[in-house]
């Protein structure tokens, strides 16, 4: 199975005319259904559907207390490593960007999981460029290894693997995956993956499948906003997330929404996605699979942050940082992009907290 | 009049079980604890962390109360041994709820993978509390294999649907000789009241009183409904007749013949 198969039946769908056809009453309705089709979301995601955001993000708000409670699990990046031999026009970390590159050594590692264990976090999410050569799947095993002494959930968001290479991880003590697909439409995917092996679009659409069949415990989803048409991007995360949680109902499935941020020297967003496009992407996801996580990062703007949390946000990131050792400060690298909300853990939490929420900083147990 | 639930060799006086998720704020739970009365409240492991007292959900739980860890996030039984093994480890004492679910768009639990867990466990000293999707066959199997108690869904989790699956628990409670506790789907005190009233042993809720306006106003109101239903169960409730009695009897005419 693949999720391919799902693309193409959408591939060359006439969105305008669907979006032209819709009616007011026919938003109400959908709002109003007990489960969407895939069609149902396309509609909520539609020009159409932004008179009838206030209704959307009621239900959003209902369906996520029910399911998740008044609860925001709190989770921290940590760069392993910048090596990277893509070339993705977006990214700090392409190839032809000239920086002094690094690699936690076990060492530096370490004194990084102290100072992020000290916040209380338990939840911590890997990354690295793609490098085979520098940060492989061996080096991989080994941090997690060390990071298990001070985290009791693992997610790594790193170059697709192998079935094989996930199950290993997974062993090791993996227990979620981030990957993003970055650009679902295959044309422009290509466009923004000149070189590298990133140009294999299936190879990365089908990663979360093969760490599904590895065992894996979640699998995390997303089109990076900017890139191309935000309304059919959303739609194909939707739908890619419906998917494996249809193949893998024991695997829980979330999506992040995550919009384009600056980086030095950066090309600039090819569309723009702003804050009402983003609350109602997030509102129709939440409408189409109820139980579905959403990743809300420190991309996003502080107070911008605060409203997504009664929008249907599962998760959030704090105490964010892009660079590569960028905790313990000692020899800190260049970021991967700018971040925007830069309050720490504690801080978080607490306007967490004043919200009428609860930070959450386990919600799993390496078993 | 005294009227305990004996579970595990414990005696309760409270048939009202008190979930921990979801709730605003972690010190809601020692409230909503004492609000309702509850003796026994479960934690999922997931969520205990020894390593932050101030965040740690198991210090919220009142002393004198019964920890009933739950296998929250086992996708099968090996998972859910492994789990209810490091919860004893944690010292959170011998009472496990197994949940074992591999559906996240239902949460509905694995009773296979469930009776091979509670039979492990059992025999291994815990005092098991399974929860299941109520099915005869599998709540037998389970008595046969130890566990303290069948505690089958009224509603899948977290859906405030109430008794959906009233008359599959009906029959559990007149078949099996376990106490029979209604899990998950509770979403009103009428709702704990009415299966009280059918005889349940105890009703564990968590959701309709963690994501409720007001959780603490709300735990109290289930510990009265489930005090309520479960005198009037011990009332003998009258019988639900369709019609109004005649009041001319069609056998008046009898009399007993000296």
């Amino acid at each position: 199975m693949s999720f391919y198969k799902q693309y193409q039946r959408f591939k060359d769908f006439d969105y305008a005319s669907f979006f032209n056809r819709l009616t007011d009453q026919d938003i109400r309705r959908i709002i109003n259904k007990n489960r969407l089709s895939e069609l149902d979301y396309l509609a909520l995601l539609s020009p159409r559907a932004e008179k009838c955001l206030e209704e959307m993000a009621q239900k959003a708000h209902r369906l996520t207390i029910q399911h998740f409670g008044r609860v925001i699990l709190l989770y921290t990046p940590l760069y392993l490593a910048d090596y990277c031999i893509n070339s993705c026009v977006y990214c700090g970390f392409r190839v032809q960007n000239k920086f002094a590159r690094k690699k936690l050594s076990l060492d530096e590692l370490e004194s990084e999981a102290r100072v992020i264990a000290g916040t209380g976090l338990k939840h911590i999410l890997i990354l690295t460029g793609e490098s085979r050569k520098h940060s492989p799947v061996s080096y991989i095993k080994e941090c997690v290894e060390i990071l298990k002494k001070y985290f009791t959930s693992i997610g790594i968001e790193i170059y697709p693997l192998e079935e094989a290479e996930y199950a290993e991880l997974v062993f090791a003590g993996v227990d979620g995956l981030t990957i993003y697909q970055e650009v679902y439409d295959e044309q422009v995917y290509s466009e923004v993956h000149p070189a590298g092996p990133k140009r294999d679009y299936r190879f990365r659409l089908d990663a979360p499948e093969r760490a599904c069949r590895a065992g894996i415990r979640s699998v995390n989803v997303g089109a990076l906003l900017g890139l191309y048409d935000w309304r059919t991007e959303a739609f194909f995360t939707g739908l890619h997330a419906n998917y494996l949680q249809n193949s893998y109902p024991d695997v829980e499935v979330s999506i992040s929404p995550p919009r384009m941020r600056p980086y030095p020297g950066g090309a600039a967003p090819r569309v723009m996605v702003n804050d009402k496009n983003l609350v109602q992407y997030m509102l129709a996801f939440r409408l189409f699979v109820p139980r579905g996580g959403i990743s809300i990062s420190t991309r996003e703007r502080p107070e911008l942050r605060e409203y997504l949390i009664k929008l249907g946000t599962t998760r959030m990131s704090a105490g964010s940082c892009t660079a590569v050792g960028g905790r313990s400060g000692a020899d800190k690298s260049t970021g991967q992009f700018e971040i925007s909300d830069e309050r720490d853990v504690a801080t978080m939490a607490r306007v967490i907290y004043s919200h009428g929420y609860q930070p959450v900083y386990k919600d799993w147990q390496t078993i | 009049m005294s009227d305990p639930l004996i579970i595990g060799g414990q005696k309760l006086f409270s048939r009202l079980f008190l979930g921990t998720g979801k709730f605003p704020n972690n010190k809601m739970i020692p409230e909503a604890v004492t609000a309702s009365g509850a003796q026994v409240v479960t934690i999922a492991l997931r969520r205990v962390d020894p390593e932050f007292p101030e965040e740690n959900i198991v210090n919220f739980v009142p002393k004198g109360c019964i920890l009933m860890p739950n296998t929250s996030g086992a996708r099968n039984a090996r998972e859910a041994v492994r789990i209810a093994r490091m919860a004893r480890a944690a010292g959170c004492g011998n009472w496990v709820k197994i949940e074992v679910i591999a559906d996240n768009r239902y949460l509905l639990p694995d009773n296979y993978e469930t009776i091979k867990a509670t039979e492990e466990l059992a025999a291994d000293g815990f005092v098991v509390l399974p929860y299941v999707s109520p099915d005869l066959m599998v709540a037998r199997k389970l008595a046969e294999v130890g566990a303290a108690a069948v505690m089958p869904l009224g509603a899948p989790i977290g859906s405030n649907r109430g008794l959906q699956t009233r008359e599959l628990i009906r029959i559990l409670i007149e078949e099996i000789s376990l106490p029979v506790i209604v899990d998950a789907g509770i979403g009103r005190p009428s709702q704990a009241a009415e299966a009280m009233e059918m005889g349940a042993a105890a009703v564990l809720v968590n959701t309709a009183i963690a994501t409720a306006g007001d959780p603490v106003a709300m735990a109290r109101a289930f510990g009265r409904a489930v005090e309520a239903g479960r005198a009037a169960f011990l009332a003998g409730p009258g019988e639900v007749q369709r019609y109004a009695r005649a009041s001319s009897p069609l056998t008046g005419f009898l009399r007993d013949e000296d």
